[in-house]
């Protein structure tokens, strides 16, 4: 059978969940095998066994003070060796931009963005994108070179199988183009301790509506073990980081219950969560087109609603 | 300093958006079209550099006749020549045909030291044209730019992850793509608009970038889409007003879902 390349994505060797749902799909097209870049290999490989990674590419290299462009030439390297059925990455700005050199290096075709990857049963890849904010479902395919699939966080229930996560240490070297953007210093976020917007499995968000006073928003996020997202209108007057928002030039999320509260629904916010699987709103006007979208919404004052269901929430867990 | 801006031609994300039935390509022509917003951000970021100093703008997009209203607002806004690529075989083109004529337009205006892009186009939104034309070119790529400075032979960029707010630095020529936070896009102004009834444009077919019509289009995609479908609309939901009891309301609806 096959190899299906999966990039692992991960931090310092602590993988993120989208690695494990793409080896998940991997197992679906052939046989799964890990690409480790980067420092933490040692307690990544336990993880990559767990989810069925028959073998594991190790590249060792501190590639951490460059952008992209030098994983992109390690797993094109990977893949010269490999010759695999296709290539997996995490559908996150980063995961497209290595997907995209990779493409360009392969002469490959590109789908990003997929929700579903399935084998077309001729030896291929038929995918699933949710395309236009979420109003059409497009199938697609790839027809020339080795397909490169970008997939979505939350596009597949994570399998544990165990896989004999043989290792294979790959020798490289960057470019010297590789080595021409260069990351020159980093002002680290603060951690919040919730879940990261893209993988949490309930994202409550606010907008213009909270009026600049996210507290309700975030203790009803915090009673549900959420994350916190917000429009581009809060993230504009400066009320939440940029990184918490969702939408269009935001954050795509794809959770289980997506909760919007003070958010009217423009098209640019639905393009970021009309893919959620429950979706839920509290807005003060009825007129508001995210209630189009809702499975269940309430017309009220979110600083009334929110702590109310807040204690309910708390009391229902207690 | 010359910069080079790419921009697309989209259709209005405020219109119903479909596709064309008879091949599966997305509906450029009955559909209102505009140049991408986020396209508005690359052209005034390259406004304000060469404004700041000394040079040229050049708009380039590839696309159908609809797509010279793409360029006509980027010369309203000030950009000082446009190149248009049009052939009808151009249509169907997927990313990498998409980058590799884009590559070969630069390639004949002349690299410059700047090509600035949009972060993703409002349709596709794939966010991955910039980096497959900086591969293409060989050029460094700084993607995702909310603040610029271009220094004498280098440019930096403050980009904005999840993780680190990071600076990143690289040589001229290089791409830079950019987000909507880095600027606030003017609106062309009435000299503006008249002005730009006099700049140049230049159209090019597939045969001026030295292409044969078999590299790009719809039968020479890497991709091809096998069906679409409208997706149903949402089940119209539960709505109740909150009459002093709709967060309990809400959260019954959350238990009864097993959220909680
Ligand atoms: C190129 C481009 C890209 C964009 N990208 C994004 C994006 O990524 N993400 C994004 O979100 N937007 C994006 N936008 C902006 C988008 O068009 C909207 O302007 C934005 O989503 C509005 O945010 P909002 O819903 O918070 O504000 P508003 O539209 O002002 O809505 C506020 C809502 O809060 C309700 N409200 C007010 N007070 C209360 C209260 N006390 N209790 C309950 N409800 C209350 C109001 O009834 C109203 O419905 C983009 C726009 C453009 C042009
Ligand atoms: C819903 C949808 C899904 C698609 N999925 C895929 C897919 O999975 N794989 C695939 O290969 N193709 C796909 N396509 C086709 C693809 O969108 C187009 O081929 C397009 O040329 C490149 O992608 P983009 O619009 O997403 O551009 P992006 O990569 O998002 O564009 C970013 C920037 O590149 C520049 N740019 C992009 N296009 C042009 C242009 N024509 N002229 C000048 N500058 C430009 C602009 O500066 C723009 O801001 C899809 C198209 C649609 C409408």
């Amino acid at each position: 059978m096959a190899e299906v390349l999966v990039l692992v994505d991960h931090v310092d060797g602590a993988l993120r969940k989208t690695t494990t749902e793409l080896l998940t799909i991997a197992r679906r097209l052939g046989e799964p095998s890990a690409v480790f870049i980067g420092s933490g290999f040692d307690a990544a490989k336990e993880g990559l066994a767990a989810y069925g990674a028959e073998k594991v590419y190790r590249i060792d290299a501190d590639l951490s003070g460059f952008l992209v462009v030098p994983q992109a030439e390690a797993l094109a390297a990977v893949a010269a060796q490999a010759s695999p059925a296709a290539v997996l990455v995490a559908s996150s700005p980063e995961g497209k931009e290595i997907a995209a050199r990779l493409a360009v290096k392969l002469g490959s075709g590109l789908i990003t963005d997929a929700v579903d990857v399935q084998s077309d049963g001729a030896g291929g890849v038929s995918t699933t994108q949710t395309v236009f904010a979420g109003s059409y479902t497009v199938k697609a395919t790839v027809t020339k070179g080795t397909p490169v699939i970008a997939v979505k966080p939350n596009s597949a229930a994570p399998e544990a199988v165990a896989g004999a996560a043989a290792e294979v240490t790959v020798p490289f070297e960057p470019s010297a183009l590789a080595q021409s953007a260069k990351i020159v210093s980093a002002k680290p976020k603060e951690k919040t301790g919730r879940p990261e917007l893209t993988e949490a499995a309930i994202v409550v968000s606010g907008g213009r509506g909270t009026g600049g006073d996210f507290s309700k928003v975030e203790a009803f996020a915090d009673s549900l073990g959420a994350a916190v997202g917000a429009s581009r209108a809060a993230v504009d007057a400066g009320w939440y980081p940029h990184s918490h928002q969702v939408g269009q030039t935001g954050k795509q999320v794809s959770p289980q219950l997506y909760v919007a509260c003070g958010i009217s629904g423009a098209i640019q916010h639905r393009a970021g969560m009309q893919t959620s699987k429950t979706i839920v709103a509290v807005n003060k006007d009825e007129e508001a087109p995210i209630f189009e979208l809702v499975d269940f919404g309430v017309v009220g004052d979110l600083f009334a609603v929110l702590p109310q269901a807040t204690d309910a929430v708390a009391a229902a867990k207690a | 300093m010359n910069i080079v801006v790419c921009v697309k031609y989209v259709p209005d994300a405020q219109a119903e958006r479909t596709f064309n039935a008879s091949d599966s390509t997305t509906d450029r022509v009955n559909v209102d079209g505009l140049l991408s917003e986020l396209d508005e951000y690359a052209v005034e970021e390259a406004l304000k550099i060469v404004e700041a100093g000394e040079g040229e703008v050049t708009v380039l997009t590839i696309g159908p006749d609809e797509a010279s209203d793409a360029i006509k607002k980027a010369l309203q806004m000030g950009a000082d020549k446009g190149v248009h690529v049009i052939d009808d075989a151009i249509h169907g083109s997927d990313a990498l045909a998409t980058s590799l004529l884009l590559a070969k337009a630069i390639e004949k205006i002349g690299v410059p030291d700047l090509i600035v892009t949009g972060m993703s186009s409002t349709d596709g939104i794939m966010g991955v044209v910039p980096t497959m034309l900086a591969e293409r070119l060989g050029l460094p790529a700084v993607t995702f730019a909310s603040e610029l400075t271009v220094g004498s032979g280098t440019v930096s960029a403050r980009r904005d992850g999840d993780v680190a707010s990071q600076t990143i630095e690289a040589a001229l020529p290089a791409l830079v793509s950019v987000t909507d936070q880095i600027n606030e896009p003017r609106y062309p102004s009435f000299k503006g608009i008249m002005a730009a009834k006099k700049k140049a444009v230049e159209t090019w077919t597939l045969a001026d970038l030295g292409v044969s019509a078999d590299e790009v289009g719809l039968d020479a995609a890497w991709t091809k889409v096998t069906s679409f479908e409208a997706r149903p609309p949402r089940a119209k939901g539960t709505i109740v007003k909150d009459e002093g009891d709709g967060g309990a309301k809400l959260a019954g609806f959350l238990a009864e879902r097993k959220f909680i």
